[in-house]
């Protein structure tokens, strides 16, 4: 579904992103993680093209990311994405902002995308919030409105940056509990998160990444229980530990 | 003070027709009111299509849009108005230069107008700019993640949240339209300015023309400032920025 290969990119003299590979294969979850800075953000956005890389492929349903000629709006109205901020259009209402890109987007009538909205707002458990606006939600709901407006698009895989971070500690669980169920439906996911309990529960693999390098890529067992480098081995211990 | 005060002067008739000193201070007023509304439309209109233009990733249309904003608000308006008079026309093609010149219909009005436009448009463009830089960069991502083309991004996301932002600065600017409006009267549009001076030649009653100019003024200017807060307080957005007052 998501293909990786050889990706570098570089801000001026400085290499963010040094050969990175990797593949994400349709109804997986591959959870991201490293230290800050490593470069899994600016690895993420690049998969649906919000930021352009210098070298190497990636391609998402075997269409390339980077090829000029490519409809990348037509791509990512295919590709969900979960923002640490949430990033939920604070002018509209929980109910506008699911129907928006339904409408603009992909063309579907206004009735029928707010239905569809509406059913992701029962989903998510907050279908009572729909009339209010963004700032008038906790932060785990308004991340969880994001979601559902990912989801209404029909999104065949679904990229998360970081999404609790930015998260009251009593507010994660909840945002937690809607992407483990959609991973267990089989949705395709690649998550940028620092949530080990999640990455043990669901991912299939996780990538560990280290000044913009792949440093591992091993079966979420293997790489909790044994993990292969030194700086994978400090990490955890550092994320563990308290 | 040695002054005969006289405010019945503006019943009166003036020297050299059957109008009152009334009559020429109301078709000021109009056309004070006709430039600057007609500018306004213009510079906003323009404004926010050349402030969103620099805030593009695409170096060319950034490029059009600071020069755009710098080549009007480097010159003085005045400047600009003589020049939009005297020296543009003769810079066009013969026919168009000829027709400008001799049959282009309220051609000082017209003029007027532009030239106003323009310079407010590059004020208006800055702070449109401002206000979008001033949104966090995630809002144009996750408009762009659903699948918006960059244009739809800003129509649907940007520029309405930027709009909402820039509301009280656009307020200064469109009293200061109609405050720029006087200096319309230098190119002969016979506007509020353009008026009382006249008023003042022709009557000697020069304190009163002024005060009531003054008075004229103040109120365009403080209705478009009232007008500005009602948009300002429909638009306001629920949960975003309690403010009360």
């Amino acid at each position: 579904m998501i293909e990786i290969r050889n990706v570098s990119k570089w801000y001026g003299p400085t290499q963010v992103l040094k050969g990175c590979s990797t593949q994400v294969a349709k109804g997986e979850v591959v959870v991201v993680c490293g230290p800050s800075g490593s470069g899994k953000s600016t690895l993420i956005k690049c998969v649906n093209g919000l930021e352009p890389f210098t070298e190497g492929s990636i391609a998402v349903d075997g269409i390339s990311v980077g090829d000029p000629k490519t409809d990348l709006p037509k791509l990512r109205a295919r590709v969900g994405m979960v923002f640490q901020h949430f990033e939920l259009f604070p002018h509209m209402s929980v109910r506008q902002n699911l129907a928006l890109a339904q409408v603009r987007v992909l063309g579907r009538k206004a009735e029928e995308a707010d239905a569809r909205g509406m059913s992701l707002l029962d989903r998510v458990g907050l279908r009572a919030h729909a009339d209010k606006f963004p700032g008038q939600l906790s932060g785990g709901q308004q991340q969880r409105v994001a979601i559902a407006r990912a989801l209404a698009m029909d999104p065949i895989c679904l990229l998360f940056d970081e999404p609790t971070s930015a998260l009251d500690p009593e507010m994660i669980g909840e945002v937690l509990d809607v992407m483990v169920e959609l991973a267990q439906e089989g949705m395709t996911m690649m998550c940028v998160t620092h949530e080990m309990g999640f990455a043990r529960k669901v991912a299939r693999r996780v990538v560990f990444m280290d000044h913009g390098e792949i440093v591992e890529d091993a079966p979420a067992g293997a790489f909790f229980d044994a993990p292969a480098s030194d700086r994978a081995r400090t990490f955890l211990a550092r994320i563990l530990h308290h | 003070m040695n002054y005969h005060w006289n405010w019945g002067i503006f019943g009166e008739q003036v020297k050299s027709g059957d109008e009152t000193y009334l009559d020429w201070l109301i078709t000021g007023l109009g056309w004070t009111l006709a430039v600057s509304l007609t500018a306004w439309l213009l510079a906003l209109s323009i404004g926010i299509a050349v402030g969103a233009l620099r805030t593009t990733p695409s170096r060319f249309l950034v490029a059009l849009g600071t020069a755009w904003v710098e080549l009007f608000r480097n010159v003085p308006l005045l400047v600009q108005m003589f020049l939009w008079f005297f020296v543009v026309p003769e810079f066009l093609p013969r026919d168009w230069s000829l027709w400008v010149k001799q049959e282009m219909p309220a051609k000082e009005f017209v003029t007027a107008a532009l030239c106003l436009g323009f310079f407010t448009s590059a004020r208006v463009a800055e702070q449109l700019r401002a206000g979008i830089m001033s949104l966090p960069r995630g809002q144009r991502d996750a408009a762009l993640a659903l699948g918006f083309t960059l244009p739809q991004a800003y129509r649907h996301v940007i520029l309405p949240q930027a709009l909402r932002i820039v509301i009280p600065p656009l307020t200064s600017e469109f009293m200061n339209v109609f405050k720029n409006s006087s200096v319309a009267f230098a190119i002969g549009v016979m506007e509020l300015t353009f008026q009382a001076r006249q008023m003042q030649e022709d009557s000697e009653q020069g304190i009163e023309t002024y005060l009531a100019v003054t008075l004229l003024y103040f109120i365009c200017a403080f209705t478009a400032n009232r007008g500005m807060a009602w948009i300002e307080a429909r638009t306001r957005v629920p949960g975003l920025i309690a403010r009360t007052s």
